[in-house]
């Protein structure tokens, strides 16, 4: 496993969940599903997987997708625009 | 095209902006903030984007409208902040030869941006504590 420096965006009710906005993380974690999991893990968050969207550097991607060293991940709680 | 804004939508110059004398038709959706929803009185309702997301997005519904549909103009504003009962929350507007077109590629925008633009909306209440609401409990 390949150690990384991730940094994680929080907005609406995950922001407030976290109390943050943004962190910056040293994680082993090879995807987003599994970074999702560990921080699902020590911050309790409310919101399964299957809830959420995920973004890396402002794009869509899957849960799937390798993370890389300086990557920029946002997890997307339920939308409500409109 | 599709905005993001802190300041108070304009439809009318909204509106303009969409014409020229090919334009047979413009049809525009205002989406405003309601007194109540779900049975609770609502004072007001707080907007949240993931900026940079929420842009590309929201061009990008708008692009695929245009795919779609045979339109000539098409515009969404969507405010960010803390808005008041009756401001306009999101505005649509699209101008085609033809109201079929006009109204049928409106109502995609709309219903596409709610669905897929990472914004969030969090309702103030005058007897409870605010809550963020998902778009699956919104009849807006």
């Amino acid at each position: 496993m390949n150690t990384k420096t991730i940094h994680i965006c929080y907005f609406a009710s995950l922001r407030e969940q976290r109390k943050l906005s943004k962190e910056t993380l040293v994680t082993d974690s090879e995807t987003p599903a599994a970074l999702y999991d560990q921080l699902q893990k020590s911050h309790h968050f409310t919101f399964s997987p299957e809830d959420l969207r995920v973004a890396i550097n402002d794009t869509f991607v899957d849960f799937k997708n390798t993370l890389n060293d300086g990557d920029i991940i946002t997890f997307i709680p339920p939308v409500a625009g409109g | 095209m599709f905005n993001l804004s802190t300041d108070p939508i304009n439809p009318k110059s909204l509106a303009d902006s969409l014409n020229d004398s090919g334009v047979g038709a413009i049809v525009t959706f205002e989406g405003r903030v309601r007194d109540h929803n779900d049975g609770k009185p609502v004072t007001s309702l707080e907007y949240e984007a993931y900026t940079k997301l929420a842009l590309k997005e929201g061009d990008r519904i708008i692009s695929e409208a245009r795919k779609k549909y045979d339109i000539l103009n098409a515009h969404c504003t969507h405010r960010i902040g803390h808005l008041k009962i009756q401001d306009i929350a999101v505005w649509v507007g699209v101008s085609a030869e033809h109201r079929d077109t006009a109204f049928a590629s409106c109502r995609y925008i709309i219903d596409e941006i709610k669905k897929y633009v990472p914004i969030w909306k969090k309702e103030h209440y005058s007897n409870d504590e605010a809550v963020w609401v998902s778009s699956a409990t919104d009849s807006a």
